[in-house]
């Protein structure tokens, strides 16, 4: 299978960075999958699981907060927040699911309070799917 | 002429000066290599960040619909100047020169009859600052010593200065902070953040790629630009990091080269009172045996 570069950058550091044959990102209008020689294109993310084939290796990353860029060069995924799956710990969803249930109380208008559903949507269905693959590795 | 005792006091203490200033200017070329690494490992970060949002906003900045952070209010009556200082002094002027800046800014701003507005991070700009402009500071973060910077720090910086914005608080938003070149040299530095400068877009090269976006264009910059704000406030923390301890560095290693000249030329005072004591004991001895 033709590979392609992948970086994936936090503002702290540079996550990751190689050849891979097989990108899955949480898009914002729904997940996609970055294949080599993708057209250019551009998205941001929604809270989600990360997912990286290539080099025999299975990666899976939880991410938060940026865009996904691909074009003729690679992909470039930013991330504000990306913590390996075998790292995240439930308490930290509870705490990111409550700040993100104070936030929509908190909202004043129906667009804010729409945006602000969505992405408490997201971190729920988020939360759940890493729950379901510890499940299933441990 | 101050006695032998008071002497050797002297050179004690300035000795444990010495220790002290060599001491820290050692923990400072650590922190040092540790901040210049933090800085180095966010620029793929900020760049990347940069190049995107260039090309978006590159197309849609004529627009009617392009966001106020970008365009900005239309209006420059209202200033908001946030000043990056250290938590900590003992660092050359460092802090000074950013408050330095940051101060004659204000002034000319106010001379020409606009409206300065000052949001101060870390205490050593928050203090001079305070005497200076009592009813101007709007907001004041302190950044807890001894912890490198993390995004969240300015990510919450961020926030506070958006939320201002929106409200309508002030127009143009420039931040001040010392830009790390080398140990010997910080470059305090202006930038303006609100509405965002973007360097003008490089025509990527031979394939100009047009990209698809989704969701549209005015979405995407609507979500990036109050994260590229965040990540301009993150570098020019991180900078200012670095700097801190280069100006740290090079003030210490200057104090204790001082400390060293001082201890010589006291040593020298002291051995030359010793010497002539030694030699007025021994006339009194003699001339005392030759009138037995």
């Amino acid at each position: 299978m033709a590979s392609f570069p992948f970086e994936l950058v936090s503002p702290e550091r540079l996550v990751y960075s190689g050849s891979v044959t097989e990108v899955i990102v949480p898009g914002a209008e729904g997940e996609f999958t970055v294949l080599a020689g993708h057209a250019p294109f551009v998205s941001t993310l929604k809270p989600g699981v990360l997912t990286i084939k290539g080099d025999g290796a299975l990666r899976k990353l939880f991410v938060r907060g940026g865009f996904a860029e691909a074009n003729p060069q690679g992909l470039t995924v930013l991330a504000e927040m990306t913590v390996p799956l075998t790292e995240t710990s439930m308490e930290q969803f509870t705490q990111m699911i409550r700040n993100a249930e104070e936030d929509l109380e908190d909202a004043r208008d129906d667009a804010t309070r729409q945006k602000r559903a969505t992405y408490l949507g997201d971190l729920k269905a988020a939360a759940l799917a890493i729950e379901a693959a510890g499940r299933v590795t441990h | 002429m101050a006695s032998l005792k008071d002497l050797r006091n002297r050179i004690a203490s300035v000795k444990a000066t010495q220790k002290i200033t060599k001491a820290m200017q050692m923990v400072a070329a650590a922190k040092l290599r540790r901040a210049q690494m933090a800085a180095e490992a966010a620029r793929p970060y900020a760049e990347r960040m940069e190049s995107v949002l260039g090309n978006i906003a590159s197309g849609i900045a004529g627009g009617p619909d392009a966001p106020l952070l970008l365009t900005g209010t239309g209006k420059d009556q209202t200033h908001l100047l946030l000043v990056l200082t250290a938590e900590r002094g003992l660092c050359g002027a460092f802090n000074s020169s950013i408050v330095r800046m940051a101060r004659d800014r204000a002034f000319a701003l106010m001379n020409q009859g606009k409206t300065v507005k000052i949001f101060c991070v870390g205490r050593k700009g928050h203090d001079p600052l305070r005497r200076l402009f009592p009813n101007q500071i709007v907001d004041f973060v302190e950044l807890r010593a001894n912890k490198g910077v993390t995004f969240a720090d300015a990510q919450a910086i961020a926030e506070k200065i958006s939320a201002m914005f929106v409200a309508g608080e002030f127009d143009i938003a420039t931040q001040f902070y010392s830009r790390f070149q080398s140990v010997i040299s910080q470059i305090p530095t202006a930038q303006q953040i609100i509405p965002a400068t973007f360097p003008e877009a490089k025509p990527a090269d031979g394939a100009a790629a047009v990209y698809e976006y989704e969701p549209d264009e005015s979405e995407i910059l609507a979500d990036l630009l109050p994260r590229s704000l965040a990540v301009q406030v993150f570098k020019a923390l991180l900078e200012n990091g670095a700097s801190e301890q280069g100006a740290r560095m090079s003030a210490m290693d200057n104090a204790t080269r001082n400390a060293g000249e001082m201890i010589k030329k006291q040593t020298l005072t002291y051995n030359r009172t010793r010497q002539a004591m030694i030699t007025k004991e021994l006339i009194e001895i003699i001339s005392g045996a030759e009138a037995l």
